[in-house]
């Protein structure tokens, strides 16, 4: 469980390195494709929204960094911390399976998203409620992607429902995640800060894309005994940091 | 022209002090030379992305609004834009980079419009910005003009751009995307 933090900074810092991490793993994730997507559009595409994260968790990680105020750059917080001091959601370290793991994958962490930072643009916090707009826009255009693939894949051919729907009963446990908030994230929607809850708005949107694409409704995600959130990963985290932060361990503070 | 590539008009270079109104008029004509390394036909100030020019305790100040969050050539236009100000003698400008609002291509000028168009690259529709959930599209293919086009990709070359084809003259362009 958390502890709930005195401080409204430290807090604040906390919160934003989940967004942050979150953005900079599913990122890495959607980059592995290259070079090995299906058709090319799709690999452009999966760049690009690769891209999109990439620039957000920097947004995030800048800002995470002035309130640690402890002499690390976003650099240092994406390349120089281990699976433990990761605060992403277990939904975007899962391996990118096939491209129906990777679209399931997408689209429940899509809603997700786009519901945060649609309540993020109300922030209290300036510099909060301004990140979120701008990624606002690009989320918009990832879920809108992500929607039209569930459909494609779920109304498509015998085998890519059957795949579809695989990916989705695999990857529903960590839907929890999604649905669930803590005593940091209550903290800070009290405080007019974060986004607070989602779960409501994300069930109603995933459950109307699934009747659409004739998937089956699952039950909703019963708690999961890891927690992401607070550092307790899957054992595929370890493998993902290894490859993304090879470079930045192997000669630190290298430059271009 | 090499994307990223600088050229100058002839100009005076800037000599007086830096405190006058002329002396803004200068800075946003040394800025309006300043293309984008990936669109290198539009200047950053017809893209919309110079916000505010301002002197500030004897320093010249531009505020950068990023079209993307991720967009690879945010460091090397916020570079450009230095390198150019100094160029033309404006020393030490301060260049800071404002996300709120947020960019939007409604900023997109009417001379960038068309010199989008000119260089193959349909432009967004003006002042539809507001829903992306459902783009518009493109009105008219930039090679023929036709109003038929087909969306090959919604993603393109760069994060700004999708791919369509011209379903008369067949021909695939990218279009700027609504954001």
């Amino acid at each position: 469980m958390t502890k709930a933090f005195s401080d409204t900074r430290n807090a604040l810092a906390e919160y934003l390195l989940r967004l942050a991490d979150t953005d900079m793993v599913l990122a890495q994730r959607l980059c592995e494709w290259c070079g090995n997507a299906p058709a090319l559009e799709e690999e452009v595409a999966m760049m690009n929204v690769g891209l999109d994260l990439l620039g957000q968790a920097r947004n995030w990680y800048d800002y995470a960094a002035e309130l640690l105020d402890d002499g690390r750059d976003a650099d240092h917080l994406a390349f120089r911390r281990n699976e433990r001091e990761y605060r992403n959601l277990l939904i975007a370290e899962q391996p990118r399976g096939d491209y129906a793991v990777t679209t399931a994958k997408q689209f429940l962490f899509d809603i997700w998203h786009h519901q945060v930072l649609s309540r993020l643009t109300e922030s209290s916090d300036e510099r909060i409620a301004a990140v979120a707009a701008k990624a606002l826009k690009e989320a918009t255009y990832h879920r809108r992607r992500s929607t039209e693939w569930m459909l494609r894949l779920g109304q498509g051919t015998e085998e890519s429902y059957r795949r579809l729907t695989d990916a989705v009963q695999n990857l529903w446990r960590f839907t929890y995640e999604l649905t669930d908030t803590d005593a940091l994230e209550d903290q800070l929607a009290e405080a007019g800060i974060g986004a607070g809850n989602v779960g409501d708005a994300w069930r109603t949107e995933v459950a109307r894309v699934f009747s659409e694409a004739g998937l089956e409704q699952p039950e909703p995600a019963r708690h999961f005994y890891m927690d992401g959130k607070n550092g307790k990963h899957t054992e595929h985290l370890g493998f993902l940091l290894a490859e993304m932060q090879y470079l930045q361990r192997a000669y630190p503070d290298a430059t271009w | 022209m090499q994307p990223g590539e600088l050229i100058f008009r002839e100009r005076a270079a800037f000599t007086g002090t830096p405190l006058g109104e002329a002396d803004l008029e200068r800075a946003w004509d040394c800025l309006a030379e300043v293309m984008d390394p990936e669109v290198p036909v539009v200047s950053v100030v017809d893209l919309g992305m110079i916000r505010a020019v301002a002197w500030q305790e004897g320093h010249l100040h531009v505020q950068v609004s990023p079209t993307y969050s991720g967009c690879p050539a945010t460091e090397v236009i916020e570079r450009d834009v230095r390198d150019a100000l100094e160029h033309f003698g404006f020393h030490s400008p301060r260049i800071e980079r404002v996300l709120a609002p947020a960019w939007t291509t409604d900023w997109i000028t009417d001379q960038g419009r068309e010199a989008l168009k000119a260089y193959g690259i349909a432009p967004p529709p003006k002042g539809q910005a507001r829903e992306t959930l459902r783009d518009p599209g493109p009105a008219a293919c930039p090679h023929c003009g036709s109003a038929r086009t087909e969306q090959l990709s919604e993603f393109g070359s760069t994060a700004c751009k999708a791919l369509y084809r011209c379903r008369d003259c067949l021909e695939p362009f990218d279009y700027f995307k609504c954001l």
